[in-house]
């Protein structure tokens, strides 16, 4: 176990690098650099800006430098100073732009990812027990419109709707007495039932596939000849269900969490743009409109990270549940 | 008599038997493609799908006919105009079986400044097939002012979803949107085809390091949440483009990022493929890599690629849509169903509009089509389950 672990984690390094790479070709992409930028801002607020001030700047953030010199200059302040570059669309530090957002936003996601789970596993053992019932054909449907239909669409038509019906609009994830606020226990209150709607809508498409997958599993698997004979000695409906074939048919259940949490925060940052929720999201395009290229260059890499590590996380959940994986070739 | 009859019936019979089957090849010798045809028309939300998908596509081939409005004429004098109802009952004339719609009076609020439109019974515009109306070109060749329907009346406009801000018809624009749409799905599954069918096959087909790094590249790309990088590279893209330049960007980002489902499926098939006996005979026999490719693989793994090529064209559209709908994709002179939801934003025009959210039923409608379809197509790429 201890070996496999190990082994991932030194897969991750290549993986690491590489998406740093890329996220720092993306920053450097857009014509002009946010130096330019800067310097123009401060000359639009009526700053003064002198040649010598330019050059120290550009000293201090090494664009004087080759591309390969700057990269290195921008991993280094990132590792080791948490440094992640600044956003001159807030005049603020990266990280501290990024940080309690991307917070809300992991937060949203492992809700949406747990309400994944505890919808799928029970609609997936009910469709694939209950074949070509009423329920089964209705959950089908339902899957399908899941998968099909972006969750930004959703939640447009179902904003739409329930303020017809209603008259409240649901947008946002704070009323705005506490959008400001220190978090409190009434803060955290206030937000549990906005929350519910981003969550579905977030979590249906995952949902959807992932009922799929756990109903043709989970069909595999009872049509196999060990299910026969647990039936032939006399073994109980529930028992038969639930020792070995769920076990079975909930394993990609973990091993897609690497899949899934890209897929969830991606949802995420598109679903809480249309309903303007005070995530990722808004702030990404927001950034991306002005050009702010630090700032979104560092949210690609910090979600692309967090991927990273939900998979490796998925994987030795997976070799610590199944066997198979464990004592099998370490080398695949 | 009748006993000669029954002769002859049964000297007949064989030979209506034997026609019959060069009319229908039995189960035992029709080839794999038409098991899988047989397979498909089966299946048949699909087939259902496909003729749908088939009306689309020839709607927006032939767009400027089929909208009774072309896609940049503002009627300003109808701002915002709410669907006009189509009626067949007049209250003059009784029933009628040609459906007409009336013409609109505009009425704003006083204390609240809003514009609300009414019909006007006085004015009764008749819809027509083959109606004139505004001169166009198709595909910019052709010069017509027949639309297929219409009000056929210069001083009546015919609304069927509405109109948006700038009195443009939404139906209209709609058709027109579907072109840049519904084509974006299929030029953008070339280049993504290309890049998978290539890097899958080297692959799967000559192993070792070359399958090492295209499988560390798949790895990587797919642990980059996808949104945020389109979203990155599309708003990299320097801002004067025109919308055809636009167009083809988003293509290549789109294709460089999602050819990796299409690779992993071409590599498994070819890496238990290159294991079969049949393969193997084929390398006895003296044939090369490029033929037993060509002529053995290629046709065995074809109907997976098909399934897979149908599953991802929806998923390409909806990445347009969403970036268009963001802002950050196909800008405003150009119409594509992501550009018109852009109008829809907002809860509070959706409350006072609520017509602009058409766009959204068409895609909807596109993508579950095409899920169908793709559904049908995996059933029927293995006919002999």
């Amino acid at each position: 176990m201890l070996n496999y672990i190990s082994y991932r984690l030194l897969q991750l390094i290549p993986l690491l690098v590489a998406i740093s790479i890329i996220v720092f070709v993306i920053i450097q992409l857009p014509p002009g650099d946010f130096l330019t930028n800067y310097i123009q801002q401060l000359k639009l607020s009526g700053n003064d800006v002198s040649e010598s001030a330019i050059l120290n700047l550009k000293q201090e953030y090494g664009l004087d430098k080759s591309m390969i010199v700057q990269y290195v200059y921008w991993i280094k302040d990132m590792v080791l100073h948490g440094n992640m570059g600044r956003s001159f669309q807030f005049n603020m530090p990266v990280a501290d732009v990024i940080w309690p957002r991307l917070g809300l936003t992991v937060a949203i996601s492992l809700i949406s990812l747990v309400f994944v789970w505890l919808v799928a596993i029970p609609i997936g053992i009910y469709s694939a027990t209950h074949q070509y019932s009423i329920l089964d054909y209705v959950f089908t449907f339902i899957g399908f419109i899941g998968v099909a239909v972006p969750g930004f669409l959703i939640a447009l038509v179902l904003v739409y709707f329930i303020f017809i019906e209603t008259g409240v609009s649901i947008t946002g994830l704070f009323s705005p007495e506490y959008v400001d606020a220190p978090w409190t226990l009434a803060k955290v209150l206030d937000m549990l039932p906005r929350m519910i709607l981003p969550v579905i809508v977030i979590g249906m498409a995952s949902a959807a596939s992932l009922i799929r997958i756990t109903r043709g599993m989970l069909l595999d698997e009872l049509s196999k000849q060990y299910v026969i004979t647990a039936r032939a000695k006399g073994v109980s409906e529930g028992r038969l269900l639930f020792k070995y074939p769920v076990r079975m048919a909930i394993n990609p259940l973990i091993s897609t969490i690497g899949w899934t949490l890209p897929a969830l925060i991606s949802g995420e940052v598109i679903v809480s743009i249309v309903l303007n929720l005070q995530t990722t999201g808004p702030m990404l395009l927001k950034a991306l409109m002005t050009q702010d290229m630090y700032l979104c260059g560092s949210f690609i890499l910090v979600t692309s990270v967090i991927t990273v590590l939900g998979t490796l996380l998925s994987d030795i959940l997976l070799a610590a549940i199944d066997p198979r994986i464990r004592f099998g070739g370490v080398g695949e | 008599m009748s006993g000669l009859t029954t002769v002859i019936n049964q000297l007949r019979r064989p030979r209506t038997r034997r026609k019959k089957k060069t009319d229908q090849p039995s189960m035992e010798v029709a080839s794999q493609w038409q098991l899988m045809w047989w397979k498909f028309k089966k299946h048949k939300l699909a087939v259902i799908s496909a003729v749908v998908l088939i009306l689309m596509y020839l709607i927006a081939l032939f767009s400027e006919f089929v909208s009774p409005n072309l896609s940049a004429t503002r009627f300003t004098a109808y701002k915002n105009a709410p669907p006009q109802k189509i009626h067949f009952v007049d209250a003059e004339s009784g029933f009628q079986l040609r459906p007409f719609v009336y013409g609109m009076k505009e009425k704003i609020d006083e204390e609240t400044f809003l514009r609300t439109f009414s019909e006007d019974k006085t004015k009764k515009y008749p819809i027509q097939f083959f109606a004139k109306g505004e001169p166009y070109k198709l595909w910019g060749v052709i010069p017509s002012s027949i639309h297929l329907f219409g009000v056929n009346n210069p001083d009546g406009a015919l609304f069927l979803m509405g109109t948006d801000q700038l009195g443009h018809d939404l139906f209209s624009r709609i058709i027109y949107g579907g072109r840049i749409s519904l084509s974006f799905g299929l030029v953008g599954i070339v280049l993504t085809l290309f890049i998978g069918l290539l890097l899958g096959g080297v692959s799967g087909y000559l192993g070792g390091v070359s399958d090492t790094i295209i499988q560390r590249i798949i790895d990587f790309l797919i642990c980059i949440p996808t949104i945020p990088l389109w979203m990155a590279l599309s708003a990299a893209v320097p801002r004067e483009w025109s919308a055809t330049q636009m167009y083809f960007g988003l293509i290549i980002i789109f294709s460089i990022i999602g050819w990796t489902g299409l690779a992993r499926v071409v590599r498994g098939k070819i890496l238990s493929l290159r294991e079969e006996d049949f393969t193997m005979a084929a390398r006895l026999a003296g044939a090369g890599d490029l033929r037993i490719i060509r002529k053995h693989l290629l046709p065995s793994f074809a109907s997976y690629i098909i399934v897979n090529v149908t599953l991802s064209i929806p998923a390409t559209i909806l990445g347009e849509t969403s970036l268009s709908f963001l802002g950050i994709g196909l800008q405003a002179p150009a119409v594509s169903w992501g550009v018109l939801l852009q109008d829809a934003q907002n809860l509070e025009t959706l409350a006072h509009h609520p017509w602009l959210l058409w766009p959204a039923a068409f895609i909807m409608l596109t993508v579950l089509m095409f899920n169908f379809l793709g559904d049908g197509l995996r059933d029927a790429a293995d006919p002999y389950k």
